[in-house]
C-alpha cells in the first residue's frame, strides 16, 4: 500500500479492497514512525484526519465518491486550512489557526481527499534548502545528511518517503521543482494564473504559483485537475474552462520538437548532473523526440531580477504580520513603535528579516527606477527569450539546479551562493511558465537528480504527456529511499 | 509687503457603492466596530482584493463631469506605511497612472467665473479608525471603513483666496452629489478637505513653501484655517522668519493650526504597482455608455436656466447648489412659466422657512405642482405678496393647492376699482388730518393712508391700485 500511487489508491478504494480510513491510519502510522528522522510535517492531527477519512468512506457508501475521494495527501503549510494551524514555516504564525480555506484546499476538499497532516517549509516560502523553517529542517529521506530542496522541502521529503501519495506544494522561482528533483519526485508548477492563490499565504504575489508533487506525472495530472480552475477571488486567477490534464498522457512522442538551451549546458552544471540530463534526452530521442539547441540569452539576469522583484512584493506582502490582530506579538513593549519592532524582530527568522531589508531598500525612494523598474524590464527579455525559443519547438529541457542536493549547512551561512543555485529555476517563474521536475537518475553520491521540462503557456497536459512517456520507459520515479 | 495666497486642495470623496473596493463587504456607515470587516478588511494571511467594478464607473462618472482624460489603462500602486488601523501594513491606491486626469471645475466668486484644474482623480481604499477614547490608555480599532472606497480629487494650485478654495470645494460636493456619486455627508466624514496653503509677495513667479492642512470636514473649517494659516505664514515671514514645509491639523475650538509632522518625517511610502491586481482597462464602448447615463451637469443647467428663464447667473448658481434643488426650480418655472418669480420664492421664502426647520429641499413637502399654483396666482394678481405668504404657510402645513386655500380662507387679492375706490374714500373721510399733512407735502402720509385702506380690506386690496388711487383721489 505505501508504495502505491494516487492512481492505484484510487482503484483500490473503488475495488473496495481498502477503506479511507484505513488508508489514513497506515499513513499516519508511517509518519509516526518517520517523521520524527525527518520532520517533513509541522502539523499532524490524527482525529481531525479520520474523521475526513470518514466523511469520504461515508460519501463512497453514499455513492458520491470521486476519483480521489478518500485518498489521503498532504498539504504545504502555505495553504490556509479551516480549523489547522496555518504556520507558513514561521514564529510569527505560529499561534495562527485559519478561520477559513484556500482554494486550493476548498477544491481538495471537494474532491474528498484526506488530509494527512501540513508539510514543513521554508518560512514563508522563502529557501532553497529548507533550512529556514522555524520547525527546524528537514531532511532529505535519501540521506540525512542533505538537504530535501526549499521551499517545500517538507512535501517533497514527504512523498518520497511515502509519508503519503501526494502533496500540494508552491513555488515562487522553483520551490516545487527543486525540491522535487533533490528527492526524486514528481512535480508540477503550473502557468501562472492556473491555480488561485486565494488562500495561500503570499510571498511574491506575480511569481507565487501553487502546484502539487507525486510520484508519477499520471498523479501530477490527477491532481493538478483538482486544484486547477478559476477563481474570481483572485485577480489574476485566469478565466479558463476547466481542462482534464490527463487528456494527452498516452499521446506518442514522435515528432516532438525538445529544446535545449545552450545556457543551461554550460559551466557551473555538475558534470554528473549533465550526463543525467543527457541521458533523459536520449531515452525521449529513443521515443521519437527531435532536439534542437534553443537560447535563452538572459538566463544569468534571472536571479539578480528575481532577487529584486520577490523581495519588493514580499517586503509590502509581510508588513500585514505587525502583531496587531494575529500572529506574534511581543510580550512587552513601550509604544506601537516598540511592539511592531519588537514583534517583527522576533516572529521572523533571519531570511525573511534579510529579504524584507532588500525589498525595503529596492523601493525606496531614489532607488526605485535603478532597481525595480530595471529587473521590471529585465523580466520582460526573459519572457521574450522564452517566446523565442518557443517558436522553434514544443518544451524545453534542462537541470532543475546545477547539483543534487547538498549537505545542511553547507551554503547556509552564504546566501548568495545559496540564491546561484536557482539560475535554472527562477527565470521560469519570471516569465509564467508552466514548468516541471521529473525523476531522471542518481548523482555521483547517490542523491535524486531531476529533469525539469519547461512548456509554453498552458502546455501543462503537453509536459505532462512528454514525463509521462519517459516515465514509462524509465523507473527511477519507482525508486524509493531505504528508511 | 502685499502678499498673496496660493492654494491646492486634495479632496477625499467617498464613494457611495454598497460594497467595498476590494470585498464583498458592506460599506454601510454606523454599525457596531469590526462587524463590516471581512477576511480580506482584515488582512488575513493569503486574502487577496478583487475590484468592486461600480468604484471605476464612479470615477469615470466623475472624470466626463470634470471634463477630464480617463486613463483608459490605470494601475492599482500599494502606498506602505504601519498603523494599526491599516491592517496590510499598506494602501492600495493609484500613484503614476490614476484613472482620471488632466480635468477642470469652473467655480463663481462674486461675479466672477474661475476655471480651477484638476491634476488628477485616483481610486483608493479607505483606512479603518483608531478609537483612543474609552479603552483606558489603550487603543481600539474598527475596521468598518477600512477598504470604504475613495476617490481622492487634487486640484493645481490654482486658488488665490480662501474664499475661492471654499467655491471650489463646494463645486466639487456638488457635483459628486449631482452624480450620484457620493453621499455628501461631510460629518461622517464622506467628503474631506486637505489644503495646501503657501504664500509669496504679490507679483512673484514661484511659489512659497507649502503647509498641507489635513482632514477639514467642513466649509467653514476649510475657510477658517486657511485664513488662519495664510496670516501665521505671512506674519512668520515678516517676522523673519521660513515657513518649513509641513502636515498640519486644524483645531476647530482654538481656530489655529499646529505642526503634526515636518519635512523631515515623511514617509518614503515605497510605492509600486499591486501585483494582486491587474491594471484596469476600461473601453470606449464602456466610458461611451457611462456618458449616456450622465445626468446634466450644473455647469450646462446653469447657462440653460438662465438662458430659458431669464434668471440672472447669480441665482442659477444659487439654484444649480443642488440636483434635487435644480429639479425642482425647473419642474415649478417651467410649470408657472414663472421663471424669476420661481428663482425668487426658492431663494427667499422657501429657503428661509426650510432653513428655519432645518430641512433640505428633499424634505420640501410643497411639490413643484402646488409651488407653481401658487406663483401663478401671484403672477396673475390674485394674491398679493403678503397674502402669497400666507398662503404659503397654510400649504406648507396642508395638503391643499393655493386655490383651494384662498378660496376657503377668502383671501383673493380686491382688484375691482370700485370696490377699492369705495374703501378710499372712506379712509380719506375718516383720516382729514393725514389727508392734510399729505397736501402739505409731507409725502409720508400717504403710505400712512394706504396703510389704512390696506386693513380696512384685510390685506387683500391690491397694493399698486391703492396706491394709483389714493394718489388720484388726492390730486
Amino acid at each position: 500500500m505505501i508504495h502505491a500511487t494516487l492512481k492505484q489508491l484510487s482503484q483500490q478504494l473503488a475495488d473496495k479492497q481498502v477503506s479511507a480510513v484505513e488508508l489514513a491510519t497506515g499513513y499516519l502510522q508511517r509518519i509516526d514512525a518517520l517523521n520524527p528522522q525527518l520532520n517533513a510535517f509541522i502539523t499532524v492531527d490524527r482525529d481531525k484526519t479520520l474523521l475526513e477519512a470518514a466523511a469520504a468512506d461515508a460519501r463512497r457508501a453514499a455513492g458520491l465518491a470521486g476519483v480521489l475521494t478518500g485518498v489521503p495527501i498532504a498539504h504545504k503549510d502555505i495553504f490556509c486550512q479551516q480549523g489547522w494551524k496555518t504556520s507558513c514555516g514561521s514564529k510569527m504564525l505560529d499561534n495562527f489557526v485559519s478561520p477559513y480555506d484556500a482554494h486550493v484546499i476548498e477544491q481538495c476538499q471537494a474532491a474528498g481527499l484526506v488530509t494527512l497532516g501540513r508539510t514543513n517549509m521554508d518560512e514563508f516560502a522563502m529557501g532553497s534548502s529548507n533550512e529556514n523553517s522555524y520547525y527546524g529542517a528537514v531532511r532529505n529521506p535519501w540521506d540525512l545528511a542533505a538537504i530535501p530542496g526549499g521551499s517545500s522541502g517538507g512535501s517533497a521529503a514527504a512523498v518520497a518517503a511515502r509519508l503519503a501519495p501526494a502533496a500540494t506544494a508552491t513555488d515562487t522561482g522553483g520551490s516545487i521543482r527543486q525540491p522535487a528533483s533533490h528527492c526524486g519526485v514528481t512535480g508540477i508548477k503550473p502557468t501562472y494564473g492556473v491555480v488561485s492563490r486565494f488562500g495561500m499565504v503570499a510571498y511574491a504575489s506575480s511569481l507565487d504559483q501553487g502546484g502539487v508533487m507525486a510520484q508519477t506525472a499520471e498523479d501530477c495530472a490527477l491532481m493538478l485537475s483538482v486544484i486547477a480552475g478559476f477563481d474570481e477571488r483572485d485577480s489574476t486567477s485566469l478565466e479558463r474552462a476547466r481542462e482534464d490534464y490527463s487528456r494527452d498522457l498516452a499521446q506518442p512522442l514522435a515528432g516532438l520538437r525538445v529544446g535545449l538551451p545552450r545556457e543551461y549546458f554550460a559551466d557551473g552544471l555538475a558534470a554528473d548532473v549533465g550526463r543525467i540530463i543527457d541521458n533523459a534526452v536520449s531515452e525521449l530521442k529513443k521515443l521519437g523526440a527531435e532536439v534542437v539547441e534553443v537560447s535563452l540569452p538572459n538566463t544569468r539576469l534571472s536571479i539578480p531580477a528575481y532577487y529584486v522583484i520577490a523581495p519588493a512584493e514580499a517586503s509590502a506582502n509581510l508588513s500585514r504580520f505587525d502583531g496587531v490582530r494575529y500572529g506574534h506579538r511581543a510580550s512587552e513593549y513601550k509604544d506601537l513603535v516598540d511592539m511592531y519592532e519588537k514583534s517583527r524582530a522576533e516572529g521572523f527568522g533571519s531570511e525573511v528579516k534579510r529579504r524584507i531589508m532588500v525589498g525595503t531598500y529596492v523601493l525606496s525612494h531614489g532607488y526605485y527606477d535603478a532597481y525595480y523598474i530595471k529587473a521590471q524590464k529585465i523580466r520582460r527579455l526573459i519572457a521574450d527569450d522564452f517566446k523565442a525559443a518557443f517558436a522553434g519547438c514544443d518544451v524545453i529541457l534542462g537541470p532543475v539546479a546545477p547539483t543534487a542536493a547538498f549537505n545542511l549547512g553547507e551554503k547556509s551561512g552564504d546566501p548568495v551562493q545559496m540564491y546561484l543555485s536557482d539560475i535554472y529555476t527562477l527565470s521560469v517563474n519570471l516569465a509564467g511558465l508552466p514548468a516541471m521536475s521529473v525523476p531522471a537518475g542518481f548523482s555521483d553520491n547517490g542523491r535524486p537528480v531531476g529533469l525539469q521540462i519547461i512548456g509554453n503557456y498552458f502546455a501543462e497536459a503537453k509536459m505532462l504527456n512528454v514525463a509521462h512517456q519517459f516515465q514509462q520507459v524509465t523507473d527511477w520515479h519507482g525508486k524509493a529511499p531505504a528508511l | 509687503m502685499k502678499w498673496e495666497v496660493v492654494i491646492g486642495l486634495e479632496v477625499h470623496v467617498q464613494l457611495n457603492t454598497v460594497s467595498k473596493i476590494f470585498s464583498g463587504a458592506s460599506t454601510a456607515f454606523g454599525a457596531e466596530p469590526n462587524t463590516q470587516a471581512s477576511l480580506v478588511e482584515l488582512a488575513l494571511p493569503g486574502v487577496l482584493p478583487v475590484l468592486n467594478k461600480a468604484v471605476v464607473e464612479k470615477a469615470i462618472r466623475l472624470g466626463l463631469a470634470l471634463d477630464a482624460t480617463i486613463n483608459q489603462k490605470n494601475v492599482f500602486a500599494r502606498k506602505n506605511y504601519f498603523y494599526p488601523d491599516l491592517p496590510k501594513g499598506y494602501q492600495i491606491s493609484q500613484m503614476e497612472l490614476p484613472i482620471v486626469e488632466h480635468g477642470k471645475l469652473n467655480i463663481l466668486v462674486g461675479d466672477e467665473e474661475k476655471s480651477i484644474r484638476v491634476t488628477r482623480a485616483h481610486m483608493e481604499e479607505d483606512a479603518g479608525k483608531s478609537l483612543h477614547e474609552d479603552f483606558h490608555g489603550m487603543t481600539g480599532i474598527d475596521l468598518n471603513r477600512a477598504g470604504t472606497p475613495l476617490l481622492e480629487v487634487v486640484s493645481e494650485p490654482d486658488m488665490r483666496s480662501a474664499e475661492e478654495a471654499v467655491a471650489y470645494a463646494k463645486a466639487l460636493h456638488t457635483l459628486v452629489t449631482w452624480l450620484g456619486i457620493c453621499d455628501g455627508n461631510m460629518q461622517e466624514g464622506s467628503f474631506r478637505v486637505d489644503a495646501n496653503v503657501s504664500v509669496r509677495p504679490f507679483g512673484q513667479a514661484e511659489f512659497g513653501t507649502r503647509r498641507e492642512v489635513k482632514n477639514l470636514n467642513s466649509f467653514r473649517f476649510l475657510e477658517q484655517a486657511i485664513k488662519y494659516e495664510t496670516q501665521w505664514q505671512i506674519e512668520t515671514i515678516e517676522d523673519g522668519g521660513k515657513v518649513q514645509q509641513a502636515t498640519v491639523l486644524f483645531d476647530p475650538d482654538s481656530g489655529e493650526t499646529r505642526m503634526m509632522r515636518s519635512k523631515e518625517d515623511a514617509h518614503d511610502y515605497r510605492y509600486f504597482p499591486d501585483p494582486d491586481l491587474l491594471p484596469v482597462r476600461i473601453s470606449n464602448e464602456q466610458i461611451a455608455r457611462v456618458r449616456s447615463e450622465m445626468p446634466e451637469l450644473p455647469a450646462q443647467m446653469k447657462a440653460r436656466f438662465v438662458d430659458a428663464f431669464g434668471v440672472t447667473p447669480y441665482d442659477a448658481a444659487v439654484l444649480t447648489g443642488s440636483r434635487a434643488l435644480a429639479t425642482y426650480f425647473e419642474s415649478v418655472a417651467t410649470a408657472s412659466g414663472q421663471g424669476k418669480l420661481a428663482a425668487n420664492w426658492l431663494g427667499g421664502d422657501v429657503a428661509a422657512r426650510l432653513n428655519r426647520e432645518g430641512k433640505d429641499i428633499a424634505e420640501l413637502p410643497i411639490n413643484a405642482e402646488r409651488l407653481s399654483g401658487l406663483l401663478v396666482r401671484i403672477a396673475d394678481g390674485t394674491l398679493s405678496n403678503k397674502l402669497a405668504k400666507q398662503v404659503f404657510d397654510a400649504m406648507w402645513d396642508s395638503e391643499l393647492s393655493a386655490d383651494v386655500i384662498i378660496e376657503r380662507d377668502g383671501l383673493k387679492q380686491v382688484s375691482d376699482v370700485g370696490a377699492i375706490e369705495k374703501m378710499v374714500e372712506e379712509v380719506l373721510a375718516a383720516n382729514p388730518k393725514a389727508v392734510e399733512e399729505f397736501r402739505a407735502g409731507k409725502e409720508k402720509a400717504l403710505n400712512a393712508l394706504a396703510g389704512q385702506v390696506m386693513k380696512a380690506s384685510k390685506g387683500k386690496a391690491n397694493p399698486a391700485q391703492v396706491q394709483e388711487i389714493l394718489k388720484q383721489k388726492l390730486a
